[in-house]
């Protein structure tokens, strides 16, 4: 226990929190500005035509995401709107991020172990996890329209996790001293990433695809629907998300069950956290079936993901608060 | 090419005519539909939330009949309906069962499919191969190179499945996407038969053990045992456990203070009769293997030592008596009988690790270790109804036919006299107990198998892309040889570009030159 360090930690997640307000702001001003003139689809139909020439010819741009780039170092002083406040709304959730990584990284060195003991340090280790898969994949995809709602997301998990979450850094009980709590923890924390994002994704599409239904042209022209990617595009990247998580959750599941019976002596007891584990995972099971199964596919299968979310959700605030079980150790 | 399992189909028009074949096959299809498998997915995910919500006699017994207790109207009728006993509901074992045939009747024909798909050529190249995805063309000096013996040796070292004909290649890849698909949805099916093996097969015991005292896995030292309809409860292994020493850590600190830090049994055990006597530590995460069981270290608590004398100073008691742990500070509440002195005595007893006397609430623990012990006692004489043949609980005085004597409060080594010349009782001391949980399941190694199956069939199914390519070559009036590649994706969000542009590259000399023609083919 080293309280120096705890508090140190703390100090780099409120700090993270403040910044990640600045980039909320600044996504949101950029989101504003452009104007509903979607850059995504034209940039999606200019990498899917470069991906189709030979490798010889596409070489003059290396990729879609630099094309914006590659025209500003051209001469060209004029940014399209809302881009400069998109690009520092990046440059603003990379700094977040990697304080709010300083800030777990210290927690788990003041307490001498991985930082997810409790829902505290599950919750900011979890907000690491959303912000870092959306610079991961915003690497390769332009997401600066998803801004907005990653950092929200990010933000609303801080603050519970900083008022009503908040427990001091401490030893673990014995119950959950075991390599498994590095595995099997781990593994939720990137699958609560993944289901966000996944969320996020379905809840786009519906509002994007309600929009499209509803033009008598099929072109969305609603405030935010005409700044979100095409469902087309929305409904791909919900799937994969999902098809990276869902075996994720699988072997989070597992694991939880050979730790179980490491630790209780057996593999599944339909304790309250396995059972709404089992939801989800049959949740999801389902929405990976509605795809491909006519009638179910788009917004029935974006309702499935999002009630995925949902039971996920329950299974983090709701069983850990409100129902008596073995996983009711931690603390809030 | 879908990616799930049930292929997607209409659902079929109920037949017209009433006849026990056609309903018997419309019924069929109906639940190996991916629409119904669906609806069975969706009500097995809300058919287990009751579970979570009320008690349940599998998990946890007590809370049972508290809540019978709490809610004496509601209960019997939640009782009716199984929300007590979810999970071995007959309700919830309908719909697991019709998911499971739902399952099979797709698994096989899916099975025999694939088996046939996988023994098959793959199809040869459309006719109009301009038409399919990444086409593109190449050509290579002279009319007598080998183009389709060179394509097939690149597929084939890459794992291509290849079938040559007369001037052109066919190649397909990615069949392990349907194998994974399949591997997963078997494993499931194997995954619930391990739990049948487990739940037939298996059996679990509790005891509650005293530093110094042991128990041998017999059915009658266990305090609660159950066990699998296919168990010889006669036949189990005949090991035993003897707890040399307890130990238990906690928080000392300002932050979780009494917060337990460790548990450690030390116990020696004999695996069977004959074997050697062996020591080993139990921990809360590391049980003790022993003759195919497990033993876990579940809770544990204090037993206060004391020694009862009777009204002419002869010892009628001397023993620990285990105590039940109340709160996170081991305030623990417990029961003394002594059924063999002249009138009966009785305790009812609270001992305190870390002793004080809160105004309200009493004597009550403030520390979970020993720090400053005391016992407090309530005394009663009379009949224990030992005798009537009832079995009675060790942690409960039955005072029906007793009569209070006092109360008094002991520090280790202290005596209490008994008013009206009952007798004594001495508070030596006290000694640890620890619970031991011992459980065998036959069926859990085939349960991680299956369970690894099933996560190494679901990345399988969902990252493997099914593709095929082709090849075609023709002669140009020049004398060179023009290639033509294609290729179809059979997988969702996939392409073959990078397949076509290199095996095109690969036979081709100047493979890299550009594309001619319509290079959009139809998306699968």
């Amino acid at each position: 226990m080293n309280a120096d360090l705890a508090l140190l930690s703390n100090q780099f997640v409120y700090a993270a929190m403040g910044v990640y307000t600045l980039a909320l702001i600044s996504f949101a001003v950029a989101l504003a500005a452009t104007r509903g003139q979607v850059v995504e689809p034209q940039r999606v139909d200019a990498a899917a035509q470069l991906a189709k020439v030979p490798a010889g010819v596409a070489d003059t741009g290396s990729s879609a995401h630099d094309a914006g780039p590659a025209v500003e170092r051209a001469g060209v002083p004029e940014l399209p709107p809302g881009r400069r406040a998109g690009n520092i709304a990046m440059s603003l959730t990379w700094l977040a991020t990697g304080m709010l990584a300083v800030g777990v990284v210290l927690r788990g060195v003041s307490a001498g172990r991985v930082p997810w003991g409790n829902m505290y340090e599950f919750s900011i280790t979890a907000a690491l996890a959303v912000s870092v898969v959306f610079l991961l994949m915003s690497i390769k995809h332009d997401l600066r329209w998803l801004g907005i709602f990653v950092t929200g997301a990010v933000l609303l998990t801080l603050g519970l996790a900083v008022t009503v979450l908040y427990t001091e850094s401490a030893q673990l009980v014995p119950a959950l001293k075991s390599w498994w709590l590095v595995i099997h923890v781990s593994a939720a924390i990137i699958c609560a990433g993944g289901f966000t994002l996944a969320f996020v994704f379905s809840g786009a599409y519906l509002i994007r695809d309600r929009a499209e239904r509803r033009s008598p042209d099929g072109v969305a022209r609603g405030w935010l629907s005409a700044r979100l990617p095409d469902r087309a595009k929305l409904d791909r990247m919900a799937y994969q998300v999902v098809a990276f998580t869902f075996p994720l959750w699988t072997f989070a599941v597992i694991a939880g069950a050979i730790w179980a019976e490491n630790a209780w002596g057996r593999y599944w007891g339909w304790d309250p956290k396995e059972t709404w584990a089992f939801i989800t995972w049959v949740v999801f099971a389902g929405y990976l079936h509605a795809r491909a199964t006519s009638g179910w596919k788009g917004r029935r299968a974006a309702w499935i993901a999002i009630l995925g979310f949902a039971t996920f959700m329950f299974n983090y605030f709701g069983v850990n608060m409100l129902m008596p079980g073995l996983h009711s150790y931690a603390g809030v | 090419m879908t990616d799930s399992l049930a292929p997607a189909r209409p659902a079929p028009p109920p037949p017209a005519k009433f006849s026990t074949a056609a309903w018997g096959r419309w019924f069929w299809r109906q639940l190996t539909s991916m629409r119904v498998a669906l609806i069975l997915l969706f009500a097995l995910a809300v058919a287990s939330v009751p579970g979570s919500i009320f008690p349940q006699r599998g998990a946890d017994p007590i809370a049972v009949n508290r809540y019978f207790e709490q809610n004496p109207a509601l209960a019997p009728w939640l009782d009716r309906l199984s929300m007590f006993d979810v999970y071995a509901a007959p309700w919830f074992a309908a719909i697991y069962l019709l998911l499971c045939i739902s399952l099979a009747g797709c698994i096989l024909p899916r099975t025999i499919d694939h088996v046939r798909a996988l023994r098959r050529p793959p199809p040869r190249p459309p006719a109009r191969l301009s038409r399919m995805q990444g086409y593109r063309t190449g050509a290579v000096e002279g009319p007598e190179v080998d183009v389709v013996g060179a394509g097939a040796r690149w597929l084939t070292s890459r794992r291509w499945r290849v079938r040559t004909g007369d001037g052109w290649v066919a190649a397909e890849k990615g069949y392990l996407r349907e194998t994974g698909n399949l591997v997963f949805h078997i494993a499931l099916l194997v995954l619930l038969a391990a739990v049948a093996v487990g739940s037939l097969l298996g059996w679990r015991g509790s005891v509650v053990v005293i530093e110094g005292r042991g128990f041998s896995n017999t059915l009658t030292q266990y305090d609660t045992f159950t066990s699998g309809r296919l168990v010889d409860r006669a036949g189990l292994a005949p090991f035993t456990v003897t707890l040399d020493d307890f130990q238990a850590e906690f928080e000392r600190g300002d932050i979780q203070t009494g917060a337990p830090r460790d548990y450690r049994a030390e116990v020696s055990y004999l695996a069977t009769p004959q074997s050697g006597a062996e020591t080993a530590t139990i921990g809360v995460n590391s049980p003790l293997n022993v003759a195919g069981a497990k033993v876990f270290l579940t809770g544990h608590g204090y037993a206060p030592r004391v020694i009862v004398r009777d009204g002419s100073g002869t010892e009628v008691f001397n023993g620990a008596v285990p105590f039940l742990p109340r709160d996170g500070n081991f305030t623990s509440t417990g029961v003394i009988k002594v059924p063999d002195s002249d009138p009966q005595l009785g305790f009812q007893g609270i001992f305190l690790p870390t002793a004080a006397v809160d105004a309200e609430a009493g004597p009550i623990s403030l520390f979970p270790v020993a720090d400053d012990p005391a016992l407090f006692l309530s005394a009663w004489q009379g009949d224990l109804g030992l005798d009537d043949g009832v079995p009675q609980s060790v942690f409960r005085l039955d005072v029906a036919e007793m009569t209070q004597v006092g109360l008094q409060s002991l520090r280790p080594g202290e005596s209490w006299t008994l008013p009206d010349g009952l007798g004594s009782i001495e508070f030596v001391g006290f000694d640890e107990f620890a619970n031991f949980s011992v459980a065998r399941d036959p069926g859990k190694e085939l349960a991680l198998a299956a369970g690894v199956a099933a996560i190494l069939g679901l990345m399988a199914s969902l990252f493997i892309p099914r593709r095929r390519v082709w090849l075609r070559t023709s002669e140009d009036p020049t004398g060179r040889t023009l290639v033509a590649v294609a290729g179809l994706s059979r997988t969702e969000n996939s392409s073959v570009d990078d397949d076509v542009q290199a095996l095109l590259e690969a036979v081709a000399s100047d493979g890299s030159g550009p594309s001619i023609g319509n290079s959009e083919g139809p998306r699968a």
